[in-house]
C-alpha cells in the first residue's frame, strides 16, 4: 500500500457526494474508510444520518449542538428598528409596538444584538441536534443529527468539521448530505478530493451535473464512481467520457452487494471481493489526491 | 380603511402578482377616498425572509385588509399579529377582486402554506 502519510499537517479529506439520495454515498463513503488502515468517517448527511447503521460504533460518546439566537425584551426594546433593517435574512418584525423575532429564518450572525442601541436583545442558547462519536474497528465514526423541524444543517457539520481537528494522521470520509446546497458546500469545504457518485440513468446524469457544477466551482479535484453498473448503456458513463471526467470505479449492480448493505453490513467487512474493490478504490483515490498536492506544491 | 394587494406592475390595470413575498410592488387602496397609491416591495431581492419583511411593509402602510392568492405562514403570522385580515383573490384584476371584496364575495385565505423557506435563497 503507498505512502498516504506525511502529506502535510492536517489529514487528507475525501468527501462523497451525490445529486440524490440513494446512489450510493453511504455505501462508497463507509467502505472506503472500513478498506483504509486508519480512518475517520464523518456523516454529513445530518437530516438522515445512516452511516451509523452500518458500522455500528460502540463507545459513543455524544454532544449537543446549539446556536445562537436573539432574544427581545420588549419592556427595553423602543421601536428604532435598527436590528429590522440590518438583518439580511429578515429574522425580525416590528408589529404593534413589539418586536417579533424567527428563529428558523436567524442566521445566528448576532449583528441584531451588537447594533440594539438599547441593549433590549440578548444571545440565548437554541440546542439544535448533536454529534456522536463511536469507535467500529479502525474506524473512528462521526455522526451529525439534526434535530427534526429545524432549518439549517450546517452548524452540525462545523461542529463535526471542528471534532476531527485533533486527529491528524487519519484519513477523512466526508458523507455528504444528497445535492449541491449550502449544506453540501459546507461539507466539501475543506476536501482535498471529491468523488462524486452517480447511477446509471439520464436521471442519475442530471443529479451528477449538478455535483460536477458544484465541485468545479469549488475548484476541488475530483473523480466520479459510477453504481449500480448493468450491462448495456450507462448515460453517467457517457457524460463522464464526452468531458473527459475521471472514472475511478464501475461498482456492479450485484444481488450480493444489495443484499448486504440491506442487511445494515459493510461489504469490506463481509466479502473479500469487495474488500478487494474498494481497496483498489482507495489507492486510486489516494494517488489521485497525491498527484494532486505534488502538482500544487 | 386601506386594502392592499400584491400587484406585477405599478399601474392602476395591473394584475395581482402570484407571489406575496416577492412582488415587486403593493398597491394601497384607500376605501373612503377611493385612491390607490403603490409602494415598492423591498423584499424582493431578499435572499431569506422575504414574506416577513414584506408583511411588515404591509403592517407599514397600516392597511387593514390584504387580497392575495396566498401567504406563507411567517409572513401570515406578522400580518396576523397586526390584525390584517387576509382575503383570498379570485380573479386576477386587481378592480374585480376590490369590488368582490366589497359585495362580500371574497372569503379569508384558509389555506397558508409553509413558505418556500431555503428554496433558492439559502
Amino acid at each position: 500500500m503507498p505512502d498516504f502519510m506525511g502529506m502535510g499537517e492536517s489529514n487528507v479529506r475525501i468527501a462523497v457526494l451525490s445529486g440524490k439520495g440513494g446512489t450510493g454515498k453511504t455505501l462508497v463513503s463507509a467502505n472506503l474508510a472500513a478498506a483504509a488502515p486508519d480512518a475517520i468517517y464523518l456523516d454529513c448527511d445530518v437530516e438522515e444520518p445512516n452511516g451509523h447503521l452500518f458500522f455500528k460504533p460502540e463507545h459513543v460518546q455524544e454532544e449537543e449542538v446549539t446556536i445562537k439566537i436573539p432574544v427581545v425584551d420588549n419592556t427595553v426594546c423602543n421601536g428604532c428598528r435598527k436590528c429590522v433593517d440590518f438583518c439580511r435574512f429578515n429574522a425580525l418584525a416590528y408589529i404593534k409596538d413589539r418586536l417579533i423575532v424567527f428563529d428558523e429564518i436567524c442566521h445566528s450572525c448576532g449583528g441584531c444584538v451588537m447594533l440594539c442601541p438599547e441593549k433590549a436583545l440578548t444571545e440565548q442558547d437554541k440546542v439544535i441536534g448533536k454529534v456522536q462519536k463511536g469507535i467500529s474497528g479502525d474506524v473512528t465514526v462521526h455522526t451529525g443529527m439534526l434535530n427534526t423541524g429545524e432549518a439549517s444543517g450546517v452548524p452540525i457539520i462545523k461542529s463535526l468539521l471542528d471534532g476531527i481537528k485533533d486527529s491528524p494522521d487519519s484519513t477523512v470520509f466526508v458523507d455528504c448530505p444528497p445535492g449541491s446546497a449550502c449544506i453540501v458546500m459546507e461539507s466539501i469545504r475543506d476536501a482535498d478530493y471529491c468523488v462524486l457518485v452517480a447511477e446509471p440513468t439520464l436521471f442519475g446524469v442530471h443529479n451528477l451535473s449538478m455535483v460536477y457544477d458544484l465541485v468545479k466551482l469549488f475548484n476541488k479535484p475530483f473523480g466520479v464512481v459510477l453504481n449500480k453498473c448493468l450491462e448495456g448503456e450507462n448515460p453517467a458513463e457517457e457524460f463522464c467520457v464526452e468531458r473527459g471526467i475521471k472514472i475511478l470505479a464501475k461498482i456492479p449492480f450485484h444481488h450480493d452487494l444489495g443484499l448486504l448493505t440491506s442487511n445494515a453490513e459493510i461489504a469490506v467487512r463481509k466479502d473479500e471481493k469487495y474488500k478487494e474493490m474498494f481497496s483498489s478504490l482507495l489507492n486510486m483515490v489516494m494517488g489521485e489526491v497525491q498527484c494532486e498536492a505534488t502538482s500544487h506544491s | 380603511m386601506k386594502i392592499a394587494v400584491p400587484v406585477d406592475e405599478k399601474d392602476l390595470e395591473t394584475n395581482v402578482c402570484g407571489s406575496f413575498g416577492r412582488a415587486p410592488y403593493f398597491l394601497i387602496y384607500e376605501t373612503e377616498t377611493k385612491k390607490s397609491t403603490f409602494i415598492e416591495n423591498s423584499a424582493l431581492a431578499s435572499p431569506g425572509g422575504a414574506g416577513i419583511k414584506a408583511a411588515q411593509l404591509i403592517v407599514d402602510s397600516q392597511a387593514g385588509v390584504l387580497l392575495t392568492p396566498r401567504c406563507g405562514e411567517n409572513a401570515a403570522g406578522v400580518l396576523e399579529s397586526a390584525g390584517i385580515k387576509i382575503y383570498r383573490t379570485r380573479f386576477a384584476s386587481v378592480k374585480e377582486n376590490l369590488d368582490s371584496l366589497s359585495n362580500g364575495k371574497l372569503s379569508l385565505l384558509e389555506d397558508i402554506h409553509a413558505g418556500f423557506h431555503g428554496h433558492g435563497g439559502e
